[in-house]
């Protein structure tokens, strides 16, 4: 895992290093978005906003912008909060309803966010409206930075690799952490809401705050990788926190297993590469065809829709199910066949 | 010009087309309980087929009968598609848990979605004027002879909607299904075919919203149906969703809402928040609704429903 960047970039090129550093930030989105939808059942499809949230709360505070210049130190935790803080300024309204509203209502407060975004470069210019926030800061402390190039004794470690490395260890904690909230208290929580709510209720579980729980804690792992994307990036803009992206991060858990851990970091990882993989079909329509018919990133959608669509038929827990998954289909299938 | 009345007129007449927007979602709903994503796109289609026709057939005919024409190829590919979906994504998925036809609903728009985009390509595509349409002078507001057409077109299409479904016999197996589908079945509704109908009609009354959309905005694009449809679901929502005049009244309150928000919002906070918010006020009405009164306007209270 240590070398791993080292050898990709020896072997594939340094623009892989750097897929997989954004991978390793959409195992952090799709883990927390995994909570929300996978372990508690709601369906929120604009989970994107809290990476938005989490992202601009970085870059206003580190950037020329306001001429700000915190330490991640304090912005990271702080981006977190305040994501968490709109997962319950979001939820506390809307889990009341039923599944399929809640849907409607996050994808609702997802445009919104990013509408805000925007337009907000007025009569203040908060967040400098479609062009974005530039020149944000790397990560950095104590003199070390993250966007700077090392060279030890002719080994040279650039900045994809030193970002390799803290979104590993972020996305091994967002793992571990997801890993020992599923058997926790809370997650158990969590599953029973998802299963029966009634009966969850009825088992003396605080159904709403639970479920606001959900929300915030999903929102937290958002803004967290919210605010790493944007000190990765060194730009952000309203563009990157489209519908397209939420529905990108519900993919992934969708895809990996909804609910299971392993899935869902296997589901971010393989949607993440896919469409770098896709972008070698243009080229090769050219040679082939005589002209370029999809665009790669258009196909790559179309296989999004399909996906869902053949997933939901046919595998609806996931290439990699979860145990309690995979055993209520069994038992559902049993019992269809006993008629 | 009167302002405020141009503005109420204005909003009636989107209000109008939300409402037939709003009936596709609201029957399906009433019926399988499914919020039917895909529906905005599938009047996006209807737009684009249309757009089409009328290109295409330009000047070339009289303009009664290319309209006709457009609409009436945009209802043949609405229905098609419709029933395809219907058959093909949520037919067999309509025993299953609530979140796999929702998650299905939001795969089909996307694949239509990015469909519309392979056949029409991603550039905003405007009509041809193929007339020019005359003003109407009404107490001190104007508006164009299309615009009244579109309105009186979408009354009429309201009016014959709520006899049918109050006096066919299809519209009594529909209202059958809704109530307890397992006893209409064992009265002798098909029920299958009850709901196949109602994503055909649906589809057809989209397709004709999606004529009246492409007319009324002058332009077509392919992400056109993901806010139409945002919108019309606001106004099924807002009317009491499964409630047939209850998406009529929701649509067109909802237009005017938007009209009277979008023009004067901009005006009382000194153009803060002007025009460029005016996507934001149906989600705010959205979730008023569903925070004040899920149930919707003309919804009856039912616990499960919010």
């Amino acid at each position: 895992m240590i070398a791993l960047p080292f050898v990709i970039d020896a072997t594939l090129g340094r623009a892989w290093v750097r897929i997989i550093d954004v991978a390793l930030l959409f195992v952090m989105l799709a883990l927390g978005l995994n909570i929300v939808v996978g372990y508690a059942g709601l369906l929120d499809l604009g989970y994107i906003a809290f990476f938005a949230v989490g992202a601009y709360c970085y870059a206003l505070l580190a950037s020329p912008q306001f001429g700000i210049h915190a330490s991640f130190l304090v912005l990271l935790p702080l981006g977190a909060m305040v994501a968490a803080v709109f997962g319950v300024i979001l939820g506390a309204p809307t889990l009341k309803l039923r599944g399929d509203y809640l849907a409607i209502v996050t994808l609702g407060f997802g445009e919104i966010i990013r509408i805000f975004l925007n337009n907000l470069n007025r009569p203040v210019n908060i967040t400098n409206g479609p062009q974005g926030i530039t020149l944000i800061d790397p990560l950095q402390a104590a003199g070390f930075s993250l966007s700077k190039t090392y060279t030890y004794g002719g080994f040279v470690i650039a900045p994809v690799h030193l970002y390799y490395f803290v979104f590993l260890a972020c996305a091994l904690l967002t793992i571990f952490i997801s890993q020992r909230l599923e058997n926790s208290r809370i997650g158990r929580a969590w599953v029973a809401i998802r299963e029966d709510e009634l009966a969850a209720s009825a088992m003396g579980i605080n159904t709403r705050n639970v479920k606001l729980l959900a929300f915030a804690m999903g929102a937290t792992f958002g803004g967290v990788a919210g605010g790493l994307f944007a000190s990765f990036q060194g730009f952000i803009s309203p563009e990157s926190f489209t519908l397209l992206d939420s529905v990108m991060v519900l993919c992934m858990v969708v895809l990996g297993g909804m609910g299971n851990v392993r899935g869902v970091v296997l589901g971010a990882i393989l949607l993440t590469a896919l469409p770098e993989a896709l972008r070698y079909i243009g080229p090769l329509q050219q040679q082939w065809l005589g002209r370029v018919f999809i665009d790669p990133s258009d196909l790559r959608m179309l296989l999004f829709g399909l996906a869902l669509v053949l997933m939901m038929l046919f595998r609806p827990a996931g290439l990699w199910p979860s145990k309690t998954r995979r055993r209520e289909l069994l038992i559902n299938a049993t019992e269809k066949a006993g008629g | 010009m009167d302002i405020f009345l141009q503005q109420i007129l204005n909003g009636l007449l989107l209000g109008s087309i939300y409402a037939l927007v709003a009936l596709g979602y609201t029957m399906v709903y009433g019926i399988l309980g499914l919020i039917n994503f895909a529906h905005g796109d599938i009047v996006m289609v209807g737009a684009l087929v249309a757009w089409s026709v009328i290109s295409a057939l330009g000047a070339s005919l009289p303009v009664p009968t290319v309209l006709l024409l457009a609409t009436a190829a945009a209802i043949v590919v609405c229905v098609v598609l419709g029933l395809v979906v219907e058959r093909a994504a949520y037919r067999p998925l309509r025993h299953a848990p609530r979140l796999a036809p929702l998650i299905t609903a939001i795969g089909v728009s996307i694949l239509i979605q990015y469909s519309a985009a392979l056949v029409w390509g991603k550039q905003y595509l405007s009509l041809p004027e193929i007339v020019k349409p005359g003003q109407i002078e009404f107490g001190g507001a104007q508006i164009t002879t299309t615009q009244a057409f579109i309105f009186v077109l979408a009354c009429a299409i309201m009016a014959a909607l709520l006899w049918f479904v109050k006096a066919s016999r299809m519209g009594r197996a529909m209202r059958a299904t809704e109530q307890n589908p397992d006893v209409a079945g064992l009265m002798g509704v098909n029920t299958t075919r009850v709901i196949a109908f109602t994503f055909a009609l649906g589809a057809s009354i989209g397709a004709i919203a999606g004529v009246m959309v492409v007319l009324y905005y002058g332009q077509g694009h392919y992400f056109m149906g993901f806010m139409l449809g945002l919108k019309a679901f606001t106004a099924a929502v807002l009317g009491g969703i499964g409630n047939i005049p209850g998406a009529m009244l929701g649509g067109l309150l909802l237009g005017l809402i938007e009209s009277l928000a979008a023009g004067y919002m901009g005006d009382i906070t000194g153009g803060v928040f002007g025009s460029n918010y005016r996507d934001v006020y149906a989600f705010i009405v959205l979730v008023l609704v569903l925070m004040l009164r899920p149930s919707g306007l003309m919804g009856v209270g039912s616990g499960d429903r919010a």
